[in-house]
């Protein structure tokens, strides 16, 4: 897939600008951009690292466990399903905390554990095979609507490109970013409601 | 100065001083561990620098021959009604697929008109506040190989609107 779209993408630009008589200005760009991409790693080096080593101490000082336990129960409100502190729960709480906190490489393992768990639970209710679960569109639904609070690439790219200062979008960002994920919760609520109405006619 | 830069700049150094806080409070090893991090950090970077160059590449290319003007001329009255900047919106599209190559389509962005212009902080914004739609439901739903998806596509899309729609307020707020 990305072979197509990145093929794709060149071998339009080449013939494009062939056409237009941009080959010369293509050949500097593609140039030009290979020196922009190193350029920019060493400045997202610095800010990467800086995170990075932040939210190592986090973790080490449990406040990542911390943070895991007492969203716990909020999380109830959306998986009623998944028992109390059961394995299923743990990854979920988990893989929202690590986006929250903008740790990508902790979020995806602990959410792919979170839809196995999600399977498990669906087999011992007895639900459709293949047929996704309401826990499972509820979690991927939250996970979609993006939770990370503090988009720490984003201000190494808005440095690296001569922001003014590029810490500004962070309050900003996190509104925009409650907001999607508000509307996310809204939307699961109405839909399971009336989930729940329509099995309840069907009786 | 707005308020909500003036937020802004007190949370990265509120994050910063609670976390060595806390860490010292526990009496770890914070200097050791924030090293052992910061190594981590700088590899991530290193891997992914391929990618970014490649992608870079590829935008750089297209954007030199001209295509994303013949693109903009398409697509301007299309979103007109929907008060985004056309130059924005082959971006949001990429973003519903690739995380990586949307980066690469936004730091042309940020070339091109500026961080802190409107489209620089639309693009950031709906950066941060939204996410790879198809490419998290496929890695996810293959795991525990679900074909039906219900209602989760809907459910992300709104989301996703939702987070664009946000971000087009609060930048025309920040750059207004």
């Amino acid at each position: 897939m990305m072979s197509y779209l990145w093929g794709g993408m060149i071998l339009i630009g080449i013939i494009y600008g062939a056409f237009t008589g941009n080959l010369q200005a293509v050949t500097d760009a593609a140039l030009q951009s290979a020196q922009d991409a190193v350029t920019l790693c060493i400045t997202m080096m610095g800010v990467m690292s800086m995170w990075v080593g932040l939210m190592e101490i986090a973790k080490e000082s449990g406040v990542v466990e911390r943070l895991t336990r007492i969203i716990g129960p909020a999380l109830h409100f959306l998986f009623p399903k998944v028992p109390r502190g059961s394995r299923a729960e743990e990854y979920i709480s988990l893989n929202v905390i690590a986006n929250v906190l903008g740790l990508g490489w902790a979020a995806t393992p602990a959410g792919l554990n979170a839809m196995k768990e999600l399977e498990n639970l669906r087999k011992q209710q007895g639900q459709a095979e293949g047929v996704a679960t309401n826990e499972m569109c509820n979690f991927l639904i939250i996970n979609i609507s993006s939770l990370q609070l503090i988009p720490v690439n984003l201000i190494a790219y808005r440095s690296s490109y001569g922001s003014q200062n590029p810490t500004s979008i962070i309050a900003p960002a996190i509104l925009a970013t409650a907001f999607s994920t508000f509307v996310a919760i809204v939307f699961i609520v109405v839909i399971n409601r009336i989930g729940k109405k329509h099995g309840r006619a069907k009786q | 100065m707005n308020v909500l830069v003036t937020i802004s700049n007190m949370i990265l150094p509120t994050v910063i001083l609670l976390v060595v806080a806390i860490g010292l409070g526990r009496r770890k090893d914070v200097y050791a561990l924030f090293i052992k991090g910061a190594e981590d950090g700088f590899m991530t970077v290193i891997k992914i620098m391929p990618t970014l160059i490649g992608l870079m590449m590829a935008v750089g290319i297209l954007r030199a021959s001209g295509f994303f003007d013949l693109l903009s001329i398409i697509i301007t009255p299309v979103v007109k009604v929907l008060a985004l900047p056309a130059e924005v919106v082959p971006f949001l599209l990429i973003k519903m697929f690739s995380s990586s190559a949307a980066t690469g389509l936004a730091l042309d962005l940020f070339k091109n008109y500026g961080t802190d212009s409107y489209i620089g902080t639309l693009v950031s914004l709906a950066m941060s506040s939204t996410e790879t739609v198809f490419y998290t439901m496929s890695v996810y739903f293959m795991v525990v190989k679900i074909r039906k998806t219900r209602y989760t596509l809907a459910g992300a899309l709104v989301a996703t609107v939702s987070g664009i729609v946000a971000s087009v307020v609060l930048a025309l707020w920040m750059c207004g």
